[in-house]
């Protein structure tokens, strides 16, 4: 570790916490229907689609209309990315002539991107055409983003109103995220990346002249190069502020023309930990506390830059099998040095170890370096950021609710231990409140484990294994760690791309979406329908150091109980075979 | 129930156009006429020719030439049609070999060279076509370039040092060399 590499971890946290209140207090005015500095662009556009919609600001919906909404709309979404795929052959901006998706495939595919996943079992510059990527991708990009949000913002509803059933109006929430959020941000983000050298046009591939002739794997000569292009930075943009994460080439974020230099690496882990860091002061402002808010991001913050930390010391030291060939791995101020396969040298060790941290810490899953070949230790802290349950800033807006469940329980088991009523934000927690969040906490891991252990009984599961030993096992563990907390980075060597994979992974990736949704709804609905319980010397105070450790321990002891037996087979194992 | 739907559909494809129609177009259109080299690939041409883009890196093997990092591309290296990493783990004996294959190659092509070889040298990049390698990799290569070329070794070196990029604002990333680009100039001496 050098010192400008810790100064990169620090600058990045620094400024994503100076950004949560401003942004933070933006949102809020959105959500609450109040004034913005953007209402002369946007309110004309967004009173015309309510018109369109036939929906009315004003037509509330109970928890059960809100999550029929959620779900149709979500399923329209599923048909048309997976009809797109499957014609994109017929269709124009296709200038590389790609044919059709393969069914199993574009069903992945179609789950990944609507559910927020963004796992990818393609690689873009190889499957995809234009069409396909501006059309499916790049729109499933905002609404899927934008329905995390609604969700966030109807279950905050559940908390701040009282003896209600009303949840807000989900096409109006749905709505006013993209357009007054997300949109205005990814233009920013497009074009900042563009001026440093990301990608956008919609010409067909171009050929270079190689300086030398290189030979292919066949031995034959080799002296052009074809170079893929298209229109990857407006993607790329939404990609990241989405908390989506799947790259417009298959090289995601490492590839040059997605991310040019290490500036656009840095706005672009800045991009997809903002709004989801910034949602916890909305979250406390709309509540009527901040603190409350702070208190959340407090807890996901310190998690955050302690296992950034880690990462970092796991690849800084290097690789010590190389040290027998004379290699060089010391860091210095000409010299990247640690453990370089699988990383860009404009990025280097920190800034790659900083990346793979936040992108599984929130559920984005893009990546700057190639997890797969990351020392065991290294490659554990995406592992188990995911593992977390994606709480640890987690998905824009369901990255927030998760964390809302896990202070529920939090608030439920202090409760317990000093005999009181638990009870948060004025409501108490009942019996109800606790079967949902018990609920809500057990699916990922059944769904995770249950799926890794078929997998690795199964011949087809076997047979995509790239890698020998507890690392094969782990690409597995991955896999459906991944899938099964829409993050959807990979140890990339699995060969996903099986019937095999695309059906269970695409299963994955929709239980772990919808069957959380409809839970976080259902206790957003009872929770709105209780009375305010005014506080008295009984109340936990949920903002106090003492409360934000005490989450802290609830997640991490949590994850741990999950997961642990598990991770003992993939790299910690392989860490102690290392020696 | 029902009455969900038409919202549904509609919301889908108006947004559809909003973000996916509109949004796309609007930024190629901006991007064209404000950052035309950027958007476009940052592409080398040299008498009409496109030689590369300064941002993808291609395979060198010749002594005269700086080396870029290996490359896991299928199916030759610097395949920029294709991007992709190895996604060896770092335990597995494939990429053992494989990066002592690479040290042996360094040093066959510069057998005076006993100085340790800088990591990034023998291990592949995750996009598989980083065009940079770091400042002690070019630096490795200094003598046997000279020597290939009868050149000083000062002026490689300055070379190398006119196509060094440093840290971002002096914080951000590391330093590092554009291969192509030095290897271009290289080609331009009289």
């Amino acid at each position: 570790m050098t010192f400008i590499g810790i100064l990169q971890i620090v600058l990045f946290v620094v400024v994503l916490v100076a950004l949560a209140k401003p942004l933070g207090a933006y949102m809020a005015r959105v959500y609450q229907g109040e004034k913005t500095f953007l209402d002369v662009a946007l309110k004309p556009v967004e009173k015309f689609l309510y018109r369109l919609f036939g929906t009315r600001e004003t037509d509330e919906m109970d928890w059960k209309t809100y999550a029929v909404a959620v779900l149709l709309f979500s399923a329209a979404g599923v048909v048309f990315l997976y009809a797109l795929q499957r014609v994109q052959g017929f269709l124009p901006l296709n200038p590389q002539a790609f044919g059709a998706v393969s069914p199993d495939s574009s069903f992945n595919t179609a789950a990944s991107f609507v559910t927020n996943t963004n796992w990818q079992g393609y690689a873009g510059e190889t499957t995809m055409s234009y069409l396909t990527q501006m059309l499916g991708m790049t729109v499933q990009n905002f609404v899927s983003a934008a329905t995390g949000m609604a969700i966030l913002i109807a279950f905050i509803r559940g908390l701040t109103r009282h003896n209600s059933k009303l949840l807000g109006n989900f096409w109006v929430d749905l709505t006013r995220s993209t357009l007054y959020i997300l949109l205005p941000l990814a233009i920013l983000v497009s074009l900042v990346n563009i001026s440093q050298g990301a990608m956008q046009n919609l010409t067909a591939y171009q050929t270079a002249n190689l300086l030398q002739p290189t030979t292919d794997a066949n031995g034959a000569v080799v002296t052009t190069q074809t170079i893929a292009v298209g229109p990857a930075a407006s993607q790329v943009a939404i990609k990241h502020l989405g908390t989506n994460g799947g790259g417009f080439f298959n090289a995601n974020a490492a590839h040059p023309f997605e991310s040019p230099t290490p500036l656009t690496d840095f706005v672009l882990i800045l991009a997809e930990s903002v709004i989801a860091a910034a949602l916890c002061y909305t979250f406390g402002k709309m509540v009527g506390d901040t603190r409350q808010g702070w208190a959340i991001l407090a807890a996901m913050i310190i998690l955050l830059t302690t296992f950034m930390f880690v990462a970092y010391a796991a690849e800084a030291n290097g690789n010590p099998a190389f040290a027998q060939f004379g290699i060089d791995q010391t860091a210095s101020d000409v010299n990247p040095g640690g453990n370089m396969e699988g990383k860009e040298v404009r990025f280097g060790i920190a800034r790659s170890a900083l990346f793979a941290t936040a992108t599984t810490a929130t559920s984005t899953g893009a990546v700057n370096s190639m997890h797969d070949s990351y020392m065991p230790l290294g490659g554990f802290v995406p592992l188990f950021m995911m593992q977390l349950g994606e709480v640890v800033l987690g998905g824009v807006g369901s990255g927030l609710y998760g964390m809302l469940v896990f202070v529920i329980i939090a608030v439920f088991i202090a409760g317990l231990m000093v005999g009181r009523t638990p009870e948060y934000l004025g409501k108490k927690i009942e019996p109800f409140e606790i079967k949902m969040a018990a609920l809500l906490i057990l699916i990922m891991p059944l769904t995770v484990l249950g799926m890794t252990a078929f997998a690795v009984v199964h011949p087809d599961g076997l047979k995509s294994i790239f890698n020998p030993g507890a690392h094969g096992f782990s690409e597995v563990l991955y896999a459906f760690t991944s899938q099964g907390n829409n993050n959807g980075s990979a140890f990339g060597g699995l060969g996903a791309n099986t019937f095999f994979y695309n059906i269970l992974g695409g299963i994955a990736m929709l239980i772990s979406r919808f069957w959380l949704a409809v839970p976080t709804l259902a206790l957003a609905g009872s929770l709105v329908k209780k009375k305010k319980v005014p506080e008295s010397a009984g109340t936990l105070p949920t903002y106090s150091p003492l409360f934000i450790g005490w989450l802290i321990a609830v997640v991490l002891i949590v994850g741990a109980l999950n997961f642990l037996p598990a991770l003992a087979l993939g790299p910690v194992v392989e860490q102690l075979m290392m020696k | 129930m029902l009455s969900q739907l038409r919202p549904a559909l509609v919301a889908l494809i108006a947004l559809t156009i909003i973000t996916g129609v509109l949004y796309p177009f609007a930024i190629t259109l901006i991007a064209q006429i404000a950052f035309p080299s950027q958007a476009n690939g940052s592409l080398i041409v040299q008498n009409g020719n496109v030689v590369g883009s300064a941002l993808i890196g291609q395979s060198f093997d010749a002594p005269k030439y700086f080396w870029s990092r290996p490359s896991a591309t299928g199916p030759f290296a610097y395949n920029a049609g294709a991007s992709s990493g190895s996604n060896l783990g770092p335990t597995n004996p494939a990429l053992l070999e494989a990066v002592q294959a690479r040290a042996e190659a360094l040093r066959a092509a510069d057998p005076n060279n006993t100085a340790p070889i800088p990591v990034d040298l023998v291990t592949a990049s995750g996009s598989g076509l980083d065009p940079h390698i770091s400042v002690a990799a070019a630096n490795y290569q200094i003598a046997r370039v000279a020597r290939a070329r009868n050149l000083e070794v000062a002026r490689v070196q300055q070379l190398v040092a006119q196509f060094t990029q440093g840290r971002t604002f002096g914080i951000l990333g590391e330093p590092r060399v554009n291969v192509l680009q030095l290897n271009l100039a290289l080609d331009a001496l009289p």
